[in-house]
């Protein structure tokens, strides 16, 4: 059934790595196949972050193919070249995991979209996220387990959305766990809560525009949608407007960008959402235990009504 | 014994739709011989005393230890029960089946006082998806909004939510009386077959899709009829009826219940006389 959270500090920052962690460790019950977090840290906005895989986790419940770590390592040869022949600088590097790594990069450029295809055209090789704030962690395994291989604990930033997966739609591998990027923009995640029952119709029209898919998760489809429609010139909240009668199915889900958080429900508010607003904090989440986890003091706390759609800023 | 043949009553209960209806649970059913009531005897009840009060604080405990508790609580005669930090526990104050005055300190997650059968309950918080599913009697007041399902499968009783409700409130309600002080989302009603929907505010849309029976009330603006919804004519005794819950739910008592809208099923949708296609044929 997956469980999503989300949180926005408006006006300063704090342990959102933290934070999140326990909202989503909150939710565990809703599924615990991966969980993924999209941390939006405080940056000095000059380079671009990149967090990238080059294999999948084939622990256990893993649906993926083991394959030896020299497989990485050459991956990550191909990938560094790469990173040169576009022009990009590695400022600093740091390889979480054999398969996991996150590269901070000197890029000056504004088209991730021939970067983006560029790296992805290796094979096994998945950019998880690419922008100057924004940082998509996603592992096999519940919230604790994630933010300790990861080391999110003290990650400050403005705000973050997450993901606990049940997964039903498609594999238990990292590839189609949440939040996924809004290829090929930078800075732009999504997490759902749903079914998405047109994902192929839609799908292939998206293909072919030119949009890229990196799984079969029908969640994905949320990011490419949105990042479609941005692309053709609209805004975040009339992106979000228009998937409320362009997608079909169940849906609450939410999307961040570098200076805002937004969430949509569909028109039957099939799918649970509970939200607290305050002029310091927005937090949310499928369950209201997962606000409790950060606010344990009596708060006032709604459910938005079908078909409603907000944003809030930083 | 009350005379419950009272043939104005039954009139003005037809006049009202609720000739059908069986509003109260077992254990304010007479369905037994008063003269053999010591004999009767049903399934976790105690005798309680409302004056006998007590606190539990639940912030370390899990649902299925609280409400253990609760019922160890109830046991020792405990009439007047307060529940400390709720903290949106799932789960909490269900299958109750006794008369009991319990109070919620704080909010309740998903399926809070589901399956009840008798108590009167306050909860000063929020509630999450299903509250009060499957209520049988008693009452249960939520003094801030609630989530969605809200009185799902009620068969009796009053629900009453002083502020907003989510999606599907009273879906398949077969009995009792939701009330809510706020606006209410989408699919209102869905699918009720008996019982009162009051909604002071605004309504989503398909109020009241694909409803059997039963009536909703509502003081605000509808954003669309579901199937086989329609309006019906406000009676005199509807705005009594109207004016006298809102006094006793302690919410709307000064409503101008004369300008609320009716909606009622328009029993298009269904006829159970009519054969089925393969009946047809073998009719033919």
């Amino acid at each position: 059934m997956c469980g999503i959270a989300g949180l926005i500090h408006r006006g300063k920052s704090s342990k959102v790595g933290h934070e999140l962690q326990g909202m989503l460790q909150a939710l565990k019950h809703r599924g615990e196949d991966s969980t993924g977090y999209a941390l939006y840290g405080d940056t000095d906005g000059k380079n671009f972050i990149m967090r990238f895989k080059v294999g999948e986790n084939v622990g256990e419940g893993s649906t993926s193919v083991a394959e030896d770590v020299s497989v990485y390592d050459e991956r990550k040869k191909i990938v560094d070249n790469y990173l040169s022949e576009l022009g990009a600088k590695i400022i600093k590097e740091d390889r979480i995991l054999p398969y996991s790594l996150r590269y901070e990069i000197e890029y000056d450029k504004k088209d991730l979209l021939n970067f983006s295809q560029k790296i992805e055209s290796i094979p096994g090789v998945e950019i998880l996220s690419m922008g100057k704030s924004l940082e998509v962690i996603k592992d096999l395994g519940n919230a604790k387990m994630v933010c300790d291989r990861y080391n999110l604990d003290k990650l400050v930033g403005t705000h973050a959305i997450g993901h606990a997966r049940m997964a039903t739609e498609s594999g238990v591998d990292i590839k189609s766990a949440h939040p996924f990027w809004g290829y090929p923009f930078s800075d732009v995640s999504v997490v759902h809560n749903g079914q998405l029952t047109n994902y192929w119709n839609n799908r292939r029209a998206l293909e072919n525009k030119g949009m890229r898919f990196m799984s079969e998760c029908d969640s994905e489809l949320i990011a490419v949608y949105l990042a479609e429609k941005m692309r053709d010139g609209a805004s975040l909240e009339e992106g979000m407007k228009d998937s409320l009668s362009g997608l079909d199915g169940v849906f609450t889900y939410f999307v961040a960008t570098k200076d805002s958080l937004g969430m949509a429900k569909d028109t039957m508010a099939a799918k649970p959402l509970v939200l607290y607003e305050s002029d310091e904090l927005v937090a949310m989440g499928s369950e209201e235990i997962a606000i409790r986890s950060i606010l344990p003091h009596e708060i006032d706390t709604y459910d938005p009504f079908d078909g409603e759609v907000k944003v809030w800023q930083i | 014994m009350a005379n419950l043949k009272n043939t104005e009553k039954k009139t003005k209960a037809q006049a009202m739709g609720m000739h059908t209806e069986v509003l109260t649970g077992r254990t304010q059913q007479k369905f037994f011989n008063p003269d053999e009531a010591e004999n009767f005897y049903y399934f976790g009840t105690y005798d309680v005393d409302f004056n006998k009060r007590t606190d539990l604080d639940v912030l370390d405990m899990t649902a299925p230890e609280a409400n253990k508790e609760i019922d160890n609580l109830m046991s020792q005669g405990f009439g007047t029960i307060v529940i400390k930090n709720p903290q949106g526990k799932h789960s909490l104050g269900v299958g109750i089946l006794n008369k009991l005055n319990l109070i919620f300190e704080g909010s309740l997650g998903y399926f809070g006082m589901g399956s009840c059968d008798g108590p009167i309950v306050r909860i000063n918080g929020r509630v999450g998806w299903s509250c009060a599913e499957n209520l049988m009697a008693g009452k249960v007041v939520i003094e801030k909004n609630a989530g969605s399902c809200f009185g799902a499968a009620i068969r009796g009783g009053d629900l009453i939510c002083k502020g907003s409700v989510g999606a599907r409130t009273g879906i398949d309600m077969k009995g009792g009386t939701i009330i809510v002080g706020g606006d209410a989302g989408a699919f209102t009603g869905f699918m009720m077959q008996r019982g009162r929907i009051i909604i002071l505010g605004n309504v989503g849309i398909n109020l009241g899709d694909s409803m059997y029976d039963g009536t909703i009330f509502v003081g605000g603006e509808i954003g669309s009829y579901g199937s086989d919804a329609v309006d019906s004519e406000l009676t005199k005794n509807d705005q009594d009826w109207l004016k006298r819950k809102l006094k006793v739910a302690e919410i709307g008592e000064n409503f101008d219940v004369t300008k609320m809208k009716k909606i009622v099923a328009g029993k298009k949708l269904w006829n159970y006389d009519n054969l089925e296609p393969t009946e047809k044929k073998g009719a033919i």
